[in-house]
């Protein structure tokens, strides 16, 4: 258990190496993606199989293809591509990696100030982890549910409004007669 | 003897009446105003010298306390007159000579602009220059030094409208400023060891200055040198012709230049106790009187002749003062301030007459046309050049000659250069004389002098004959009330030898013929011969030399006005100001570079938000 | 129910660190604001191992409780963050982040 542990944490550590540096979107989604599952897989090693499932489900599932739909919409291509590679200079990394370096200093300090052995193995399976949910926690259950409605109708307004219809002129193509030209037309548009 | 606060107060008053209503006032009445009040002034004076020498007060001296002054933890000034012999002919000479030069001058500047702004300020001159001989304590002293010090800075630059002008009067104020600035500090040390600015009690007390005595009398006389025009602070003087000739009448000639001589003979108690900085005086007076004598020689504005006449005449008041002979000093001022005064003034006449001409090169055969001038400028440079017997300038001339030669501290040396000066003087003024008034016609006559500025020369011309007849030497006839006069100042002469003084009048006597035939046989017989001489090698040279007061501008201006000019254009920046502008240029900095940090990109915000949770996260756990 | 690995809280929380740092870095250097939210994203999941590192400490579900609030968060969070990207991006045609930075000085 322990190696498949290591292994996933430097598939994590890798997939998230790239998905920064990766130029092409959707490149860098499918790196992220895969740190997901790899985090994931963390979890349960862990001893936590409920949340490495939620992992999978909802930020793997349904937040990365949230991105990726949006990487669809405004189609970035080759032009963008290029300009991402000029972007991505060398001395552009000179100043967030001298912080990032002093954070890891520090942080590596905070962290190896954390004493005592190694956990004793044990999960903390679905059911402890709902009891605690509705006992203990329920007002966060009622509270997240806020903050996803806020999200959503949030997100809602914010959106751009819908591109104007561009005008229908009248077609020299006969009226549609069978269900199957109707469907093409309707969807046509 | 008690109006005797009139005295001062009636020209200022009348200073402050012009001052407010000048502008307003027909001319005749301003001229009205401000001769009016140093009439006034002087008939006062009359009064006064009246009631003083008909019943002499006790002690000596009248004391009038006006007001207190200042009055600070110790320090006690208060504004008093004090009248003695020495003060009492200040006052006379002043308000008289000032009285007849304020008549000349309301003919003299009638055509000018600013002629209640000119009667202003010689009312405000007079005033200060009363001040300063009547004041009782050192410090009144200093207010009239600095009042006639402004009036002459005022007055030089009258008409301010030309450049020049302002540039001779600044230099006039600068140059004695230091002088000014010696003489403060003097006071300064007066005060520390004596504890009071009183004259009288400071002279008393003299003795207790110890060695600084010294001390303190080179500093009063670095500020009566720079006053009096003397080596090394006389470079103004020249300078200071620029305005009127009133002006350089009556204070560059007759009494601004004097108070420096005034100083030290009022403070000759504390100079008696200091052999060595009497010598110093007499030192600078004879050199100074030689120095003067050979720039005179040369001069061609009629006018700066004069000033530098002035200054050797002031150089043997010096040498005066500096063997000792106190009384021959003020009687040489007094005889001075007649035939100076005159000089000028009848200059004044010539002057204007030919439309504002300086240079004597250019006038000539003046003798017939402007007949007042001539005669009394005659008369003048008669007395100047102390032509024997019938001229005031000779008796106060011998006198200070045989007190160079024969007081405890005279010299033979000092006694040479007076000689030598003597000869000179009568050389350079009958120069002019000859110059001006005889020889090929210059330029042509256009105005002639009117009845006030005719009675002010002749009043001096009879006066330059007349006034030194109160001071004869023993060997003809010993009247002597004026030296009598100023014993009670100064203490009794000493008796001196009769026969050796005889001699020595005969040999001054020889000297200012001597002199004064050199001039006449250079410049009126000889006429012919003098290109010649001219021509002669090394002449030009020497006579660039001494045109140029023998080159103290220059030295001055190399040592002096250059380096400073450089050092203050280095601050052109004004690094001192900087601590208050670097304030403010700091701050607009600050607000620049935080201004560059709004970038208003996300990423740059990140960083900074990076960078602060780095620095909390460093101080929470390095601890 | 199945054999629960013991690797030290220490190798996991330092393994959290670094992609944390990952993901700071991306924020930090990327323009493309499509990156910005990836990176993001990435630094919250790292806090959430984290927390699931000490939740298997303790063994305790407070910490999985934890984790699923991160969950939501982030989801109303990318839902919001993607709307407003193309909200610029159909104001300014462009997903650069420093061209959009109107409020500057």
């Amino acid at each position: 258990m322990n190696a498949i542990g290591y292994a996933a944490c430097a598939v994590a550590v890798i997939g998230a190496l790239l998905a920064i540096t990766r130029r092409n979107a959707i490149h860098a989604l499918l790196s992220l993606i895969a740190m997901l599952l790899a985090v994931a897989v963390i979890f349960f090693v862990l001893g936590a199989p409920f949340i490495s499932v939620l992992q999978v489900a909802i930020y793997a599932g349904a937040i990365m293809v949230l991105f990726v739909f949006v990487v669809m919409m405004l189609n970035l291509g080759p032009p963008q591509e290029r300009e991402e590679q000029r972007w991505l200079g060398g001395g552009i990394w000179a100043v967030p990696a001298v912080l990032a370096a002093a954070f890891l200093a520090l942080g590596y300090y905070a962290v190896t100030a954390v004493k005592g052995a190694p956990p004793s193995a044990g999960m903390v399976g679905p059911k402890q982890v709902g009891l605690a949910l509705y006992r203990d926690y329920v007002l966060v259950v009622e509270l997240a549910s806020l903050l996803l409605v806020a999200g959503l109708v949030g997100a809602f307004h914010i959106a751009p409004p819908t591109r104007e219809e561009p005008p229908v002129e009248p077609s020299h193509a006969p009226a549609p007669h069978t269900q199957a030209e109707e469907a093409t037309y309707v969807s046509g548009r | 003897m008690h109006v005797l606060w009139l005295v001062p107060a009636l020209p200022l008053a009348g200073a402050l009446l012009l001052a407010l209503f000048g502008g307003l006032m027909p001319r005749r009445a301003a001229g009205a105003i401000g001769c009016g009040a140093v009439g006034l002034s002087w008939v006062v004076s009359l009064l006064v010298a009246g009631s003083f020498l008909g019943a002499p007060p006790a002690g000596g001296a009248f004391r009038q306390t006006l007001f207190q002054w200042i009055a600070v933890d110790s320090l006690r000034i208060g504004m008093g007159l004090y009248l003695d012999p020495l003060s009492l002919v200040m006052i006379s000479v002043v308000c008289f000579v000032g009285f007849v030069i304020h008549l000349y001058s309301a003919e003299f500047m009638f055509r000018e602009d600013g002629y209640g702004r000119f009667f202003c300020y010689m009312n405000l001159f007079v005033a200060s220059m009363l001040i300063l001989v009547l004041g009782d304590n050192l410090l009144s002293l200093y207010l009239g030094w600095e009042g006639v010090g402004l009036c002459s800075y005022l007055l030089i630059g009258f008409w301010y409208l030309d450049r020049a002008n302002g540039r001779a009067a600044r230099k006039a104020f600068i140059v004695t400023r230091i002088g000014d600035t010696s003489l403060a500090i003097g006071l300064f040390l007066i005060f520390w060891r004596l504890g009071t600015l009183d004259i009288q009690q400071a002279m008393g007390s003299a003795a207790a200055l110890g060695s600084l005595a010294t001390v303190a009398g080179l500093l009063l006389l670095g500020g009566a040198v720079g006053k009096s025009a003397q080596i090394p602070l006389q470079t103004w003087l020249p300078d200071a012709m620029a305005g009127p000739t009133p002006v350089s009448a009556l204070i560059h000639a007759a009494t601004m230049v004097t108070a420096g001589v005034y100083l030290i003979a009022r403070t000759h108690a504390l100079y008696a106790l200091t052999p060595q900085a009497m010598l110093v005086v007499a030192i600078v007076g004879a050199a100074t009187a030689v120095y003067a004598g050979f720039s005179a020689l040369t001069q061609r504005d009629i006018k700066r002749v004069l000033a530098y006449s002035t200054i050797s005449q002031i150089g043997y008041m010096f040498l005066a003062l500096g063997v000792g002979a106190w009384w021959a000093a003020i009687f040489h001022f007094m005889t001075h301030a007649f035939f100076k005064a005159l000089l000028f003034l009848s200059a004044g006449i010539v002057i204007q007459a030919l439309d504002e001409e300086h240079d004597i090169y250019r006038m000539g055969g003046l003798f017939g046309k402007l007949p007042t001038a001539a005669w009394t400028f005659l008369v003048g440079a008669a007395s100047l050049s102390a032509l024997p017997l019938v001229t005031a300038g000779f008796y106060s001339k011998d006198a200070i000659l045989w007190a160079a030669w024969s007081s405890p501290g005279g010299s033979a040396a000092l006694w040479g250069a007076a000689i030598v000066t003597a000869t000179l003087t009568g050389l350079y003024i009958f120069r002019v004389f000859f110059l001006v008034f005889f020889g090929p016609e210059g330029k042509p006559v256009e105005r002639r002098p009117g009845f006030l500025m005719n009675l002010a020369v002749v009043t001096l011309a009879v006066f330059s004959v007349v006034g030194g007849f109160v001071g004869m030497p023993p060997a003809l006839g010993g009247y002597n009330p004026f030296g009598r006069l100023l014993a009670g100042v100064f203490g009794a002469e000493p008796a001196t030898a009769i026969s050796t003084q005889n001699l020595f009048i005969g040999f001054s006597a020889l000297a200012s013929l001597a002199g004064m035939g050199l001039g006449w046989m250079f410049f009126l017989r000889l006429r012919d011969w003098t290109p010649a001489l001219a021509r002669s090698r090394g002449y030009e040279g020497a006579r660039r030399f001494l045109l140029a007061g023998w080159g103290f501008d220059w030295l001055y201006d190399r040592l002096l006005v250059r380096p400073y000019v450089v050092m203050t254009s280095l601050n052109r920046g004004d690094f001192v100001d900087w601590l208050f502008t670097g304030l403010a240029y700091a701050t607009g900095a600050g607000n620049r570079f935080m201004s560059a940090t709004q970038s208003g990109r996300v990423r740059n915000y990140a960083t900074g938000l990076l960078l602060g949770a780095v620095i909390v996260l460093a101080l929470l756990l390095v601890r | 129910m199945y054999p629960v690995a013991s690797i030290p809280t220490t190798h996991v929380l330092a393994v959290a660190l670094v992609l944390f740092l990952l993901g700071l870095l991306g924020v930090l250097v990327r323009r493309d604001l499509i990156y910005v939210l990836m990176s993001l994203e990435i630094m919250i999941n790292a806090a959430a191992l984290a927390f699931v590192a000490a939740a298997a400490k303790w063994k305790q579900p407070d910490g999985q409780i934890m984790v699923i609030l991160i969950l939501v968060a982030a989801a109303a969070e990318v839902g919001v963050g993607l709307s407003l990207v193309l909200r610029i991006y159909h104001r300014f045609d462009t997903v650069d982040a420093d061209q959009v930075s109107s409020m500057r000085g």
